[in-house]
């Protein structure tokens, strides 16, 4: 986060640095030539940082279009003798698949690394997705840190190992590794080549035939596996029991072992390669061991893996039970593999299985502290104050509301996907993939020959819509659908932390470049479309109701910086409730500003039972301005305040 | 430092710059010669949620990102309900409590559904149940320096201030002058300082 760390340049030295950064600095070390990249939670910050750093290290840094886009890049960089690297977060990669199982096949030539950002317990997600299936699938090989320092170790490993095996390599990570932080030392930059050539002997193509290699290849793999430093045993030799960990798992392993007082009892052995399986390393291990216990996020995929190990071996390592997510042993409160693991749930399920006592589960200290129940209300997530998608829903709101037809809303992947809750009154009726709104409306557009008769709004944000909303407009314009496509257009990708795009005048690199105006790609399909300020929300409301009535494919551009974005370069002025004018509860407006509109910065002082501006908190976009019955809230006159 | 590991939460709504703070204070242990690994939640989370950094020290070896229930030794808190919420989970009665007054009101609150604790109740829990509060009008403290935003550098200092690890004020301060330049990074230290004033008197 602190791109602190990032700029010193001595090698031996140890820095703090987050999975990301360190993934990053491995990336520079290993003598990364080609990035490329569309973001998404938890490894966003990866790109962003090559991209800061590409000019002083001499390589290419870019936000793609989307991730297929991206990792058909990095695979050209490849092909032309260049080390590259591809990020993407677990769904990402799902866009990128197509491409990624036939690069497989084709094999590559330099190194080529995907780093995948899985997010157990979808803390930045929709979905909780397990993205080694996904390799296993493509037949490339998946190294997992369980650090920082070890992140940015396997980043150097991957690009050797890709290298040499002219096979893509998954650097899996998970939330707790990229947007965790910890000691990582600093090594040398490797010079490598940097001289971009397609050799004419050089074929890179997709066939089935080449199946075979890419078997002949993962068998090599699984005796290299056999020999990485990455896959070790922690704990006694002969242990009766031992827990078979990846990734971040393995620290809470040894942490519970620690606190159960089994050090002389289990042992942990740590699989940092997960495919292919180190087969030899994990044959020995079980051969000695009475009980295993798998410990990892999601899917049971070591388990299941290493189960068929076993059982192609039984007779050499019988007797052997085992658990995990298909006992049902290693569970959190939702069950197995729902939500992602922490100490706490590590620890219960060892003492469940081995019949232990859960110690210091309920001490006294504990339970004092945890009798502070006193109503903690719940904190929802909400859109900012000030932010335009707050604007945007309540003119689609009004307008739906206005129509009378009961129009369908669809919602898809960004900020605005917060109106699914009650910061966006529920609004949405679907919610999928990135730029599926569009799809789905192409869908319900032409059920008029079914008497379908309600008018449907597909929501897409910006970045979305160069992303993956264009063919489907291609197809609306094609098959004639009928809806409205409203495009929040915030100038920004805000969710995952205001990253470039195509619509807008900058590249990755801070590079001015010539930006796509969203119109433009619209006017070129021949669709209709509006350009609209949703801080406006009588005009917005308008416009919207217009378009409800008109037949055919439409597009409304709704435009109004992000929030964040807005504030830091704010000259806008001060906005307050005039205390005379605010006559609280008996104006029966039942605190329409905060309750029903309910921005964070609108607030009710419970004193002077009147609504206050949290000035700390608003961002003075002054929409509440228009909303209240007695025209309290206003805004300063004369001279513009900075923040 | 006695024990193998000093477990730090630094807690409060997303927004309120504490990820940066939590940078902070991990960066001066690991510049101090600690072990140190911080797990945080960011992303989503900034829209409004809740947010917490798990900061955990150690003169021994690296422990993993998270800290096990019932074992923070310290809780930095931007926000009371968010340091209520953190101590409640995670919490003991050797806790040490240093927390930001000024409420930030979830969306229940504003939409007249759930109740907002009383700040003096809050506060007098706390003060009971924990080793020792220090309670701070950190953001007051900010918005008198100028800098409404500073909250985070106000909260900082008064981390530092208090020395649950050994680390001098100018290792933070040193921190701060590679991260800001000219008149921000004069706010800032300014605000890294209240903060520690704000806890020494």
């Amino acid at each position: 986060m602190s791109f602190l760390s990032l700029q010193v340049n001595k090698s031996g030295r140890s820095v703090l640095m987050t999975g990301n950064e360190a993934i990053t600095r491995g990336a520079i070390e290993a003598g990364l030539g080609y990035a490329a990249s569309y973001p998404g939670s938890p490894t966003s910050e990866i790109l962003a940082n090559l991209g800061r750093l590409a000019k002083e290290y001499n390589f290419y840094a870019e936000w793609s279009v989307n991730e297929k886009v991206a990792i058909e890049e990095a695979a050209a960089a490849s092909f032309a003798g260049l080390r590259s690297l591809c990020i993407a977060k677990q769904n990402g990669l799902n866009v990128a698949l197509d491409s990624l199982v036939s690069i497989s096949i084709s094999g590559i030539k330099a190194g080529m690394v995907l780093v995948v950002g899985d997010d157990p317990g979808a803390h930045s997600s929709t979905n909780e997705e397990d993205s080694r299936l996904l390799s296993k699938v493509v037949h490339i090989p998946i190294l997992e840190p369980s650090t920082p320092e070890e992140a940015k170790e396997m980043t150097l490993a991957a690009f050797q190992l890709s290298e040499k095996f002219k096979l893509p390599v998954t650097l899996r990570c998970v939330t707790r590794i990229s947007h965790a932080s910890g000691n990582v030392t600093l090594g040398e930059v490797e010079a490598v080549n940097k001289e971009a050539i397609f050799a004419q002997k050089d074929r890179f193509v997709t066939n089935a035939a080449l199946h075979q290699m890419q078997e002949v290849k993962l068998a090599k793999l699984r005796q290299v596996a056999d020999t990485l430093p990455f896959n070790t045993y922690f704990g006694p030799q002969n242990a009766k029991t031992i827990i078979i960990a990846s990734g971040p798992s393995t620290l809470y392993a040894l942490e519970a072992i620690d606190a159960l007082d089994l050090e002389n009892e289990v042992g942990v052995l740590k699989l940092g390669m997960t495919w292919p399986l180190p087969e030899k390393f994990l044959l020995e291990h079980l051969k000695h061991a009475e009980k295993v216990i798998f410990i990892e996020e999601i899917e049971p995929f070591n388990e299941e893996n290493v189960m068929v190990l076993a059982a192609q071996h039984i007779s050499k390592i019988y007797p052997l039970e085992f658990y995990g997510q298909r006992s049902g042993h290693v569970a959190g409160p939702k069950g197995p593999g729902i939500g992602e693991m922490d100490p706490d749930k590590v620890k219960q399920s060892i003492a469940r299985v081995l019949g232990v006592d859960n110690k210091s589960e309920e001490t006294d200290a504990k339970s004092s502290a945890k009798s502070e129940t006193s109503d903690v209300p719940v904190r929802e997530m909400a859109f900012c104050a000030g932010c335009p998608h707050r604007a945007s829903f309540w003119a689609m709101k009004s307008a739906v509301a206005l129509d009378g037809r009961k129009a369908v809303i669809l919602g898809d992947i960004g900020c605005y996907s917060l109106a699914l809750r009650r910061t966006g009154w529920t609004l949405p009726q679907t919610m999928h993939a990135m730029g599926s709104s569009a799809g789905i409306a192409n869908g319900l557009g032409k059920l008029d020959r079914f008497n379908f008769k309600q008018p449907v709004i597909a929501v897409v944000g910006d970045s979305t819509f160069f992303h993956s909303t264009i063919p489907a407009l291609v197809n609306a314009r094609y098959t004639g659908a009928h809806f409205l496509l409203i495009v929040l257009d915030n100038g920004t990708t805000a969710m995952t932390g205001h990253q470039p795009h195509p619509g807008m005048s900058k590249n990755a690199m801070g590079e001015i470049v010539e930006g796509l105006q969203i119109e433009e790609v619209v006017k070129g399909l021949r669709i209709p479309v509006v350009t609209q300020d949703p801080f406006d929300l009588q005009g917005t409301t308008t416009v919207v109701l217009k378009l409800l009535r008109t037949e055919g494919t439409k597009v409304l551009v709704l435009r109004q910086p992000c929030a964040l974005v807005a504030a830091k370069a704010s000259t806008r002025p001060r906005v307050y409730i005039n205390q005379e004018q605010c006559i609280g509860d008996d104006c029966g407006c039942s605190r329409f500003c905060s309750t029903t509109f309910s921005c964070p910065a609108t607030i009710w002082d419970p004193l002077k039972g009147k609504a206050i501006i949290d000035e700390v908190v608003c961002n003075r976009c002054q929409v509440c301005v228009s909303l209240c019955p007695q025209g309290a809230i206003k805004v300063e006159e004369g001279a513009n305040f900075g923040r | 430092m006695a024990a193998k590991v000093l477990n730090i939460i630094v807690t409060g709504v997303g927004g309120q710059g504490n990820v940066l703070a939590s940078q902070v204070i991990a960066t001066a242990a690991v510049d101090s010669g600690y072990y140190v690994s911080v797990g945080e939640t960011f992303g989503a989370s900034q829209r409004g949620g809740s947010v917490a950094s798990h900061i955990r020290v150690s003169q021994i070896k690296p422990y993993g990102p998270l800290i096990p229930r019932g074992e923070a030794d310290f809780i930095l808190g931007f926000e009371p309900l968010e340091t209520l919420r953190t101590f409640r989970d995670f919490g003991n009665s050797s806790t040490q409590v240093i927390m930001n007054i000024r409420p930030n009101y979830p969306l229940g609150v504003l939409l007249n559904e759930d109740h907002y604790p009383d700040i003096a109740v809050l506060t007098g829990g706390l003060r009971r149940k924990s080793q020792r509060l220090w309670d701070l009008e950190a953001t007051e403290l900010a918005v008198g320096l100028g800098l409404p935003v500073g909250t985070n550098m106000v909260m900082t200092g008064a981390f530092a201030g208090v020395y649950a690890l050994q680390i001098q004020l100018e290792t933070y301060e040193t921190i701060l002058k590679g991260m800001f330049d000219r008149e921000i990074l004069t706010l800032n230290l300014a605000a890294f300082r209240a903060g520690v004033k704000a806890v020494t008197i």
